[in-house]
């Protein structure tokens, strides 16, 4: 492998193999790390994983929002007690055209549920009765449709009930919290692709009645972006901004039970999948079931599908998650678990 | 009525007294200097009444030249388009790439260096795309992947010997024909000019396509196509007026009528030779070359022609021997320069142009040669000039086949 590299290294690099032992194995590994030709090239470093150019970063305070800070933002709304005894939980959605950095020095111009993307992670409780205020701030018509069990007339889909809401005005999308699982809800209006490839589109949470075992939790929602719409993904990411967890990596403590809540709403490119590195994860298709099918470390997901992973980190230490379609990974899908004590 | 001739007589000598006053140049510059200034004032003012242009910015990149060395990708890159473009990220064969630029962003005609981080593979394919800071994508692609040869010593020397063998030994070798061409009838010595001017029409036409097919890879907004054509007007004007000009000498100082053609048609064909030497040194730059005999067998039989077309207008009056070796080397020796040129700093536009100049060369050239080939009538398209030409294209297109760069 070493020997295979040299060559392409260039001269710079041999010479720094040279002052060094080779003679154990670990020293070699340690040189294959981190011994990238940054003399040879005259260039800062050849990158260890892909990345975007060395140093880029997006600035998430001028996005509005920070994908670390999405991972564990869950938004539970306000809630009063019914005359009945229910719950009656509700929020606001407001759309807004907004341009938000997908990679580094890249803005895109997005079409947003409160100015972020994903829109924020809606959590609910079986049974509760929910109502979701929506006002168009865009400069375009948009609706919300809530996967879930619903009437026809709050399905926010065209020509139905109050169907397509024009720039300027807002409706009340209201139904029951059922089944519960992890759902989605987006944008519904024709050209359906360029509606949910802008950024419309968040996860909805509906927790069993009696709630699932303590973990840390973390939403993640497979996406991409066509930055020069021809209708294929340029940036590929988990919660919008590529590589964003290689630089921050997701913090997460050793044993403790990891709840992934994971969405896929990737447009253009048929199937999404994520990968676990040196673990397994149990996997609970749509979370609408207590028991897990599967104990696998990759699972697929077609646009629209999603489902939960629970696992634990037995070991300390840096391990990558990613789209198991290199292609997608390379171009972004791709992080870090920082598993710490 | 006499009062008011005389006032009008006195404006009009007030007027030329005037205008007098200023010297010449000055009232040609002060036109020049208000367009000057109305259009600095109308740039100050960010063009009043024209408000904003609609829609998102164009932004156009062309990549003028790749350099591929272990680990790197070198890539120039000149914006070809009106609007300012900040290229923000690099992708190579559909994953980000670590790179190094000089100046992100990019004005109208700006050029910088683009060094992408890449372990590329020797004859692997790879689509590089620049990514702007709107999402645009500019797609380029290297078909083969090979190092770029380092221009060292060794370098340049073997694209002088490719020079010497597609240049100056078949021009040399062509010029032999000069002994057989002075015994020969006048009528067969016209069919051999015919077939000389045949020779040219088809390099000509070559150069011109080749020079098209060139710029269509360069900067458009440096002109792109008509690149050749500015080349080819170019070198025409200019070989008009060296020909006028040794035409006034040659009253001076005697005829020698066929030498001076002999000598236009040698710094034709060295001009066309260039553009070949350019096209040779640029695909053996680019790994598209295989260097090997058939490639030489095949040009110099291609080349050997050219040194019959510079020997043929002497036939009458042969030049001393060193200055036949002058003439083939004229003729001849450019190749290597090209091949240079080519092989280091190959610029589209530029290779457009020369080889728009060799085609104009040319074209002047055939039109000296043309007197030679009228018969005793006076008709430059009699049956044996055409077989002529004809014949002409044939030789060069049947050799052409045996090259292909």
């Amino acid at each position: 492998m070493l020997a295979a590299l040299a060559p392409a290294l260039g001269a710079g690099a041999v010479a720094r193999l040279g002052g060094v032992d080779l003679g154990t194995a670990p020293a070699r590994a340690e040189q294959h790390e981190h011994g990238n030709g940054a003399a040879a090239n005259g260039h800062e470093a050849v990158p260890d994983h892909p990345s975007f150019q060395a140093g880029g970063r997006v600035d998430h305070a001028a996005n509005g929002f920070d994908p670390t800070e999405v991972l564990r933002d869950f938004d539970h709304g306000r809630t009063r007690r019914l005359a009945s005894g229910r719950t009656l939980r509700q929020w606001e959605l407001i759309a807004v055209d907004k341009e938000i950095e997908v990679a580094p020095g890249v803005k895109f111009p997005a079409w947003t549920y409160n100015g972020r993307i994903p829109a924020p992670t809606l959590r609910a409780r079986e049974g509760e009765r929910l109502r979701i205020r929506f006002g168009n701030g865009s400069n375009h018509p948009h609706t919300v449709h809530f996967h879930g069990i619903h009437p026809a007339e709050m399905d926010g889909v065209p020509g139905i009930g109050p169907g397509t809401i024009a720039p300027g005005k807002s409706v009340t999308y209201e139904f029951d919290a059922e089944p519960f699982g992890l759902h989605l809800y987006h944008c519904h209006v024709t050209p359906l692709a360029e509606h949910i490839a802008r950024g419309m589109y968040g996860a909805f949470i509906v927790d069993p009645r009696d709630g699932r075992p303590e973990a840390d939790e973390l939403v993640m929602v497979m996406n991409g972006f066509d930055t020069n719409f021809d209708l294929q993904n340029e940036v590929y990411a988990v919660n919008t901004v590529g590589f964003a967890y290689m630089n921050d990596p997701v913090r997460v403590r050793r044993n403790e039970l990891v709840r992934i809540y994971l969405v896929n709403v990737l447009e253009f490119d048929p199937i999404n999948s994520m990968h676990v590195h040196a673990n397994f994860f149990h996997y609970y298709p749509t979370g609408t079931s207590l028991e897990p099918v599967e104990y696998t470390d990759t699972i697929m997901q077609c646009q629209g599908q999603r489902g939960i992973l629970e696992l634990r980190f037995p070991h300390e230490g840096r391990f990558m998650f990613h789209a198991h379609q290199s292609e997608f990974a390379q171009l972004g899908w791709m992080g870090f678990f920082e598993v710490v004590a | 009525m006499e009062a008011r001739a005389a006032t009008e007589a006195r404006a009009a000598a007030e007027a030329r007294a005037s205008a007098g006053r200023y010297p010449a140049w000055v009232l040609g510059v002060i036109p020049l200097a208000l367009i000057a200034l109305a259009l600095a004032a109308f740039a100050l003012l960010d063009g009043p009444g024209l408000g904003e242009r609609k829609g998102p910015p164009v932004e156009e990149l062309a990549v003028e030249r790749t350099v591929l060395e272990p680990g790197r990708i070198d890539l120039t890159v000149r914006n070809d388009g009106p609007d300012d473009v900040t290229i923000a990220q690099v992708i190579v064969n559909d994953g980000f790439a670590d790179f190094a630029t000089g100046d992100r962003t990019l004005a109208h005609l700006d050029t910088t260096k683009v060094s992408v981080n890449y372990h590329w593979v020797e004859g692997d394919a790879y689509d590089i795309q620049l990514l702007t800071s709107t999402g645009a994508t500019i797609s380029h692609e290297i078909p083969v992947a090979v190092e770029t040869p380092e221009a060292d010593a060794g370098f340049y020397g073997l694209m002088a010997l490719l020079g010497i063998y597609v240049g100056v030994i078949p021009v040399a070798l062509g010029m032999l024909w000069l002994p057989f061409v002075r015994r020969i009838d006048p009528a067969w010595l016209r069919v051999l000019m015919a077939l000389t001017v045949g020779l040219l029409a088809f390099l000509a036409i070559d150069a011109t396509l080749e020079g098209i097919e060139v710029a269509g890879e360069g900067s458009r907004a440096l002109g792109g196509a008509s690149l050749v054509l500015l080349g080819g007007i170019t070198s025409y004007l200019v070989l008009s007026g060296v020909e006028a000009w040794l035409q006034s000498r040659r009253r001076q100082a005697g005829p020698a009528a066929g030498a001076h053609v002999a000598l236009l048609v040698a710094i034709a064909i060295g001009l066309h030779n260039l553009g070949e030497g350019l096209a040779i040194g640029s695909a053996y730059a680019v790994g598209a070359l295989a260097l090997g005999a058939f490639l030489v067998i095949g040009f110099a039989l291609h080349n050997t022609t050219e040194g019959l077309a510079i020997v043929a207008p002497v036939a009458q009056r042969p030049p001393r021997l060193r200055r036949l070796a002058l003439l083939g080397l004229i003729a001849g020796a450019p190749a290597i320069l090209g091949a240079w040129i080519g092989a280091s700093a190959f610029n589209a536009s530029v290779a457009a142009f020369l080889l728009g100049v060799g085609a104009g060369a040319i074209v002047q050239v055939i039109q000296q040669l043309s007197p030679s080939i009228r018969d005793r009538a006076g008709r430059a398209l009699h049956p044996a000039s055409v077989a002529g030409i004809l014949a002409g294209f044939g030789v060069l297109y049947v050799t052409s086949l045996l090259i292909s760069v």
